[in-house]
């Protein structure tokens, strides 16, 4: 179990996390929502270790993981997919693939981590992760990297994001596949319906402060889907 | 192993013997050398160096011509003349390495030229290397002057990773309709060493077209400096890239200059210098690498 106790975080004076307190069971599929600038990326940087909180600490399977370092982290079994994947000069898929699996893998297992993100692999194998691929194209890199660490807490920052001409079920059977697989925690930050209808638990954040925890029906009236950015309707 | 062949290892040359031609030169001597019927290689009379001569039409043909140093206070200056002839398809690698375990100084200046008849198609690949606990420098200056007939390519890989004090590396190169230049360098430097790279290249012909890349790491206290003057006189294309990474007090000048002489040349130049991007670290310890470890696959790809 993960579970984040009275984490804040404050920059440049900023409350933007306000004493958060949530708790993240195995195979269970959490998404986290909220409109824009409501804390979401920063929830998500904060269980990985990007960002340090102000405030609070983050306890994984009984262990207090607020110091550890990212690696350290990523070495316990948490992993992160980026909503920006980054861009490098000189590393390739398969390079990314291999640090990512923390050990050499033969192509035919690094084409079959590719083939289930909708990559024909031999074309992408020997390619470098720059900006020569296209922002769909380095998504699905950047989500078979997660794959690659068969992670116990898959975290995806808007993975959704980006992936044209790939179905959404193809996205879905990634989520199930991870916690089937391994039995994890997977976290999702999402503003897709679609998504949010898989979910097992539904948490809605606004201006850093957890609005609400449920299913869909529980949310869906907090959300209005007519509002582009889809603003929080709650007192 | 003795010290000749260590060496020869560390520029990539331990397998010189299966070229279908080399000129090995050890101390400022020859010391071994092969041709073929298609490639020759002659002793210059009038100065240090070979002339080498690839004949018209020859195709896959490799030739191998390292240097090695390992006498410390050695300079060593030669000049070597490669003579490509017409449709001919060559590789030719070279290649310096400077064992100088003493307090003199030891030097090695290459000056290499470069003359592709019509359609000729020339690879060279070049490996320069320094090692030894001496206080004494190990010094690599190459020049090399490229001229290029019409229809001709020429692709140019350089790298120095490792224990040459100072370096001055000098590339002249003229090119005549059709043809195409590409050379892509990299450099690593790291205690004070200095190198520095400039390049001149003249794009005389009608669709001439050159592509440089230089990828360099300036770490510790070292320096370098890129220099790019590409001159476009016909309707011509050029691409230029300097892109650096620092570390510690490491210092990298990029001078670029890029003229166009004629309406319908189109001429590039990018530079990017600075440390490495800390999204890329991140990126690669949420893999569960260590910030070392990152950081030494970040160097590694970006110089790959």
């Amino acid at each position: 179990m993960l579970e984040l106790q009275n984490v804040s975080v404050i920059i440049d004076n900023k409350k933007i996390l306000d004493n958060i307190n949530l708790k993240f069971d195995e195979t269970k599929f959490y998404c986290i929502t909220g409109p824009n600038g409501s804390g979401k990326s920063t929830l998500a940087k904060v269980i990985m270790g990007i960002i340090k909180p102000t405030k609070g600490k983050i306890i994984y399977n009984g262990i207090d993981i607020t110091k550890k370092d990212i690696n350290k982290r990523a070495q316990i079994g948490i992993s992160f997919a980026f909503q920006q994947p980054i861009t490098f000069k000189g590393i390739t898929v398969f390079d990314l693939l291999n640090f990512a699996s923390e050990k050499i893998l033969s192509k035919k297992e690094a084409c079959l981590i590719l083939s289930k993100v909708g990559l024909c692999a031999l074309e992408y194998i020997d390619r470098v992760v720059d900006n020569s691929l296209s922002g769909g194209e380095l998504k699905r890199i950047e989500i078979a990297s997660i794959i690659a660490r068969n992670p116990k807490v898959a975290i995806f920052d808007e993975p959704e994001a980006g992936i044209d001409l790939w179905s959404f079920q193809n996205l879905n059977n990634i989520f199930k596949d991870l916690e089937k697989n391994n039995q994890g925690i997977t976290i999702v930050i999402s503003h897709q319906e679609r998504i949010l209808q898989i979910a097992d638990e539904i948490i809605l954040l606004n201006d850093g402060i957890v609005v609400k925890k449920g299913n869909i029906n529980d949310v869906v009236d907090l959300i209005d889907n007519k509002k582009c950015c889809k603003q929080v309707n709650y007192e | 192993m003795n010290k000749t062949e260590e060496m020869l290892k560390f520029i990539d040359a331990s397998d010189y013997q299966k070229s279908d031609a080399y000129n090995i030169r050890s101390n400022g001597k020859l010391v071994d050398r092969k041709v073929s019927p298609y490639i020759n290689i002659e002793t210059k009379n009038d100065k240090n160096g070979i002339n080498v001569y690839i004949k018209d039409d020859t195709k896959f043909g490799i030739v191998h011509i390292p240097v090695i140093i390992t006498k410390s206070g050695l300079k060593d200056v030669v000049y070597n003349d490669f003579y490509i002839g017409k449709n001919a398809n060559v590789i030719i690698l070279a290649g310096c390495g400077i064992h100088n375990d003493l307090h003199k100084d030891s030097e090695h200046d290459g000056i290499h030229r470069f003359f592709l008849s019509e359609n000729a198609k020339v690879k060279y690949v070049e490996k320069h290397y320094g090692e030894g606990k001496g206080s004494g420098k190990k010094t690599l200056n190459p020049v090399t002057e490229i001229y290029m007939k019409p229809n001709s390519s020429m692709t140019i890989d350089s790298s120095q990773f490792k224990g040459v004090d100072d370096t001055l590396r000098v590339t002249k190169a003229y090119l005549d309709n059709n043809t195409t230049l590409t050379i892509n360098e990299k450099i690593f430097t790291n205690n004070s060493q200095n190198a520095k790279s400039e390049f001149l290249v003249e794009l005389n012909g009608e669709n001439a077209s050159t592509k440089i890349t230089s990828r360099s790491i300036a770490t510790e206290d070292s320096y370098q400096e890129f220099k790019s003057n590409i001159i476009g006189n016909n309707k011509c294309y050029a691409h230029v890239s300097c892109d650096a990474i620092i570390k510690d007090n490491g210092k990298v000048l990029a001078i670029p200059e890029i003229f166009a002489k004629n309406v319908d040349a189109n001429l590039i130049h990018e530079a990017s210098i600075g440390k490495i991007a800390g999204d890329q670290l991140i990126k690669l310890m949420t893999l569960g690498l260590s910030k070392k470890e990152a950081e030494e696959a970040i160097i590694k790809g970006f110089l790959k």
